[in-house]
């Protein structure tokens, strides 16, 4: 049976409150779950009142303002800034989502920022993903072919068989979708989660790949695959537009069909 | 990682979409359904035990608690068979994508209400 609430030590606490100091009449309040190891001491949620007239309009803008004129010691992953790395997936007003594509000013009233659902925290923003990338790894997300040695030759693939990758290649595993799974809450130990069973159906899906059976094989499993309820949170806050619902039905059709 | 990392919070802080909402929905309901199923037999049960043990179902079943749990139940199975139908177009493939799943939620929703108002009308004769 799952755990529905959180354990004692993860219980959330109310933290700081850094009143505004520029004075500004356009002022947003920002909750932050902060946690720190070296303390020993319960998660927290710290509120910062934010300028947003000299703010960037993305989420990501307000913490990088939060670190640089408040708190220097919050914690958080980014690196590109534009929706691409898939560094910065937070949860952001009740939804995973990126905090460099999100713009704050959608958002009424207080914005909540989060680290990813269900995962140990490192620190502050930071969740601990190395379930979910070992998961990954077990689907072996790389091309596999019969040829050997000297006979290698170049692999084609038509337009059309092209085509069948667009909505799945783009994924670049940020996670929002497998932490936002309610399904994978309960059972990220075993079940994929809606990320990695996108990259599954991703290689599947691929003609020039040779080991097809052998992939379908693998994943068709009571708690790997059929976990999946089709609860439809992984595509409701996928940044980038993708349906990984979609795809774990189609590898279910697959699998009936076949 | 180890054991004094803590849980962020999940359940606590993840704001329902029409999707979460309605697929719990459908778990609870379907165990409902099969309690409610279960009692329906006993009560069909209680026909070969004579004219009294029917007669007190019978009394209580047109109490307002017992009417209640009638209509209620009208709609937990009206919703069971739409949400499912639901799923089956999902398994065969189809309805995928976030607007038209959206749609046949509440479609699914709102249609529960319409067959359970059909079924109380059917109850009482009205056609």
């Amino acid at each position: 049976m799952a755990q529905f609430s959180l354990p004692q030590n993860s219980k959330i606490e109310v933290g700081e409150y850094f009143k505004d100091k520029t004075n500004s009449k356009n002022l947003k309040k920002v909750h932050v779950y902060r946690w720190d190891p070296s303390t020993g001491k319960n998660p927290r949620v710290d509120t910062f009142e934010v300028d947003v007239n000299n703010c960037g309009p993305k989420v990501l803008d307000i913490l990088f303002k939060i670190k640089n004129e408040i708190d220097p010691s919050l914690t958080f992953r980014r690196s590109c800034a534009h929706g691409v790395c898939g560094s910065c997936a937070m949860n952001i007003d009740g939804v995973n989502t990126l905090a460099c594509i999100k713009s704050h000013t959608d958002i009424n009233g207080d914005l909540n920022v989060y680290p990813l659902p269900h995962l140990k925290v490192v620190k502050d923003l930071i969740g601990d993903l190395t379930t979910l990338y070992k998961q990954y790894e077990s689907i072996q997300p790389w091309l596999k072919v019969d040829q050997t040695g000297q006979e290698k030759i170049e692999l084609k693939q038509s337009q059309r068989d092209r085509e069948k990758l667009d909505g799945y290649y783009e994924c670049i595993l940020c996670a929002c979708c497998s932490t936002s799974c309610p399904s994978y809450w309960w059972n990220g130990d075993k079940y994929l989660g809606p990320a990695v069973l996108l990259q599954a159906y991703r290689w599947i899906n691929d003609s020039r790949d040779s080991d097809k059976k052998e992939r379908l094989k693998k994943v068709a499993d009571e708690l790997k695959l059929y976990r999946c309820h089709t609860i439809m949170n992984c595509t409701n806050s996928c940044p980038k537009g993708l349906n990984p619902a979609k795809a774990i039905g189609s590898i279910k059709k697959m699998l009936a069909t076949s | 990682m180890q054991n004094k990392n803590p849980l962020s919070p999940h359940l606590q802080i993840y704001k329902w979409q029409i999707s979460s909402l309605l697929s719990i929905t459908h778990r609870i309901v379907g165990v409902i359904n099969f309690f409610a199923i279960t009692l329906i037999c006993l009560w069909t049960l209680t026909l070969l035990l004579g004219q009294n043990s029917y007669q007190t179902i019978q009394i209580f079943l047109n109490t307002i608690f017992g009417k209640f749990a009638v209509i209620s139940l009208c709609w937990t199975f009206s919703f069971h068979i739409l949400n499912e139908i639901r799923h089956l177009i999902w398994d065969a493939g189809y309805g995928f994508d976030l607007k038209i799943s959206k749609i046949t939620g509440i479609i699914a929703l709102v249609g529960s209400f319409v067959l359970t108002i059909l079924f109380y009308f059917l109850g009482r004769n009205f056609f």
